[in-house]
């Protein structure tokens, strides 16, 4: 007992230390990586293609693998690789940005204000989001984007945007139909407020969490999808995302020649990028449900204790 | 009843609202998709007047016929099942390739999701249970495998055992030289050995989001006062796990479930292009490819019925494990 008193006292004096946002940030690592990677990876997106090489510049060094000159090697037309991905991360960037915005935008305005107005206008609202739930989404982006043969980025991000808002827009109206009968949110009509006071005072700021959450889903999503439909080849013409220098890289037989110089980067920047966004959504999910952080093995370091002490304390309270 | 009433009008009114959507996506496009498909489709042979009436049902018309009775036409036609000729494959009818192509897709996509979500949910049953267990240490590893990108996975794979170990073939449904289709021992064998690889990319893929989300639910009922009362009442602890504690956090997974089935035939699209297997995703792509909009349509549709059709499925049957919806409604 003594010995775990003892304990927990340093840490708090370790703590008292740092300031109190750095000291939180260091207790949550899953949220802390995922900053970290997914802040380089936005930094890599915004400053690279402003030093880099031109991505398109032509060469007659086909296939070289990485040099001085060239860090990621070149592709088959001697295009220098690592220009390509900065490139490529500003355009997957940006399909991902466009379609965060909008499907906060969507499914904020379909969930929040169709669960808060109730009456008919929730149950049209909730009848229009379950019918694009059961749409499918990617063979009507593809039946749509093969009618379109010049597609530019910004179509493309509509497009996912409109076929997988309904998701989220599900999950908020669920917990704003909790919120709004709270007794704050009683109270304060009692209190005469207004409606669009209400809504946006008292019920908004509790949703963030939530709807923080949902946009960091949209952009995986969205990213993702982008790259699938730039794979097959359907995705906006004349840009660099990472799914088509995949596509690229497919057609010019990077695998079956193992140019993985070529390959391996756009693959592996999504795959970070998209862990780094799961990682916020994790932390985020634990700031919401505070059932899913307590007693996991972080929380027992937080506390400076090792199983046994853990149980020993446990014994000695009980 | 009126539940179930409710949810039969509901599916209606998606596969309406479906219907519609496939109507006006070709009349709002720019371009002329019909004199594109009509003139594919001269260069294969000649095109009967039936094969024009049904096209222009199917993408709109210029010969000044009011938007309302194509659209009559159009509903009229998909009711008698006329979907129109196909381009890529003339002279087969869509709904043929429809009939050859779906159940690969089914056979292959419906059983690996069906291995990744029981796998999913048993393993992340466990991990609710023992949590802080290595297993639980093991579910930030399987959702890294699913923020990689599924096609990006796949190749990969397919690089690593079809290329430099092979022990998968590259492509393929089924061994086309040495067996003949049908109900025979060696076509079956031979359609497991050909679908091994792409199944298990699809688990791969997509085990880790169901283990998280019954895991979560699981750390969540556990704190509930009945799971108090089931251990006070002295009962064995698999049976506290399944009876009590995973019954009722089960429930969100299986309405994901439901949603994740339209995910699932949008991801065929991926996976069989991938591993160029003859389902009807492949079938799309070749169409989008051949710019074949009646075949497109086709599909579409196929997929959106198949859609609807497992989500009205897992919600009559999710009335029947959770009580409470019923009541609700």
């Amino acid at each position: 007992m003594t010995m775990t008193t003892e304990l927990s006292e340093t840490a708090i004096e370790d703590n008292a230390r740092k300031p109190i946002k750095v000291r939180r940030l260091a207790r949550n690592p899953k949220l802390l990586a995922g900053l970290i990677i997914g802040g380089a990876i936005v930094l890599f997106g915004l400053l690279g293609p402003l030093v880099c090489q031109d991505p398109r510049l032509v060469n007659d060094i086909g296939l070289t693998g990485p040099s001085a000159e060239h860090w990621l090697g070149t592709t088959q037309t001697g295009q220098d690789v690592l220009a390509q991905l900065a490139h490529g991360t500003r355009g997957s960037l940006a399909v991902g940005a466009i379609v965060g915005v909008l499907t906060l935008l969507l499914s904020a305005f379909f969930g929040v204000v169709g669960a808060y107005a109730g009456g008919w206008v929730d149950e049209m609202f909730s009848l229009f989001t379950n019918i694009m739930l059961v749409i499918p989404g990617l063979p009507l982006v593809i039946v749509i984007s093969s009618y379109v043969p010049d597609k530019s980025i910004w179509l493309v991000s509509v497009v996912l945007a409109i076929t997988s808002w309904a998701g989220s827009a599900r999950v908020l109206r669920g917990y704003t139909l909790s919120l709004r009968s709270r007794d704050y949110v009683l109270a304060s009509r009692v209190a005469g407020e207004k409606r669009w006071r209400i809504l946006s005072v008292e019920i908004l700021p509790n949703l963030i969490p939530l709807l923080a959450s949902q946009v960091v889903f949209a952009v995986i999503f969205a990213i993702l999808g982008e790259a699938g439909l730039s794979y097959l080849g359907l995705g906006a013409s004349g840009s660099f995302t990472w799914g088509t220098m995949l596509y690229y890289a497919q057609n010019g037989l990077a695998l079956r020649l193992g140019a993985w110089w070529w390959f391996v980067p756009p693959g592996l920047m999504l795959a970070l990028f998209g862990a780094a966004l799961s990682l916020i959504n994790f932390s985020i999910d634990e700031i919401i449900n505070p059932k899913l952080r307590n007693q996991t093995r972080a929380a027992r370091k937080g506390w400076r204790m090792s199983r046994e002490q853990l149980s020993k304390a446990k014994e000695a309270t009980l | 009843m009126r539940h179930l009433l409710r949810k039969l009008g509901f599916y209606l009114v998606a596969l309406w609202a479906a219907l519609t959507v496939n109507f006006f996506v070709p009349r709002l496009m720019p371009g002329d998709p019909v004199e594109i498909l009509l003139s594919k489709l001269g260069q294969h042979g000649p095109v009967t007047p039936e094969m024009r009436a049904s096209v222009e049902a199917l993408l709109g018309t210029n010969s000044g016929e009011s938007l309302w009775s194509q659209y009559v036409d159009y509903l009229g036609n998909l009711a008698r099942g006329d979907l129109g000729t196909s381009v890529v494959f003339y002279p087969a009818s869509v709904g043929s390739i429809i009939e050859q192509t779906l159940p690969w897709t089914i056979g292959l996509i419906g059983l690996a999701t069906i291995i990744s979500f029981l796998a999913g949910v048993g393993l992340g049953t466990v991990a609710g249970w023992k949590r802080g267990s290595w297993l639980d240490n093991l579910i930030p590893v399987t959702t890294m495998f699913q923020s990689v990108p599924y096609f990006w996975l796949a190749l990969i794979l397919l690089f690593a055992f079809g290329s430099i170990w092979p022990l998968f073939p590259l492509n393929g449904g089924y061994d086309v030289y040495n067996v003949t289709p049908g109900w025979n021992g060696p076509f079956l064998g031979s359609v497991l050995y050909y679908g091994a690889l792409p199944a298990i990319t699809i688990v791969l893929s997509s085990v880790g989001g169901w283990m998280l989300g019954m895991r979560n639910m699981m750390v969540s009922t556990l704190s509930e006062d009945y799971m108090v009362t089931a251990e006070a009442k002295g009962l064995r602890p698999g049976r506290i796990m399944r009876r009590y504690a995973a019954r009722n956090a089960v429930l969100p997974s299986v309405s994901g479930f439901a949603i994740s089935l339209g995910f699932v035939v949008a991801g065929s699209i991926v996976t069989e292009a991938v591993f160029s297997y003859p389902g009807i995703g492949s079938a799309l792509l070749q169409s989008v490819g051949g710019n074949d909009y009646a075949l497109m349509q086709g599909i579409f549709l196929v997929i959106t019925l198949s859609v609807l059709g497992a989500n009205l499925l897992v919600d009559l049957l999710y009335s029947v494990i959770d009580p409470r919806t019923r009541a609700r409604a």
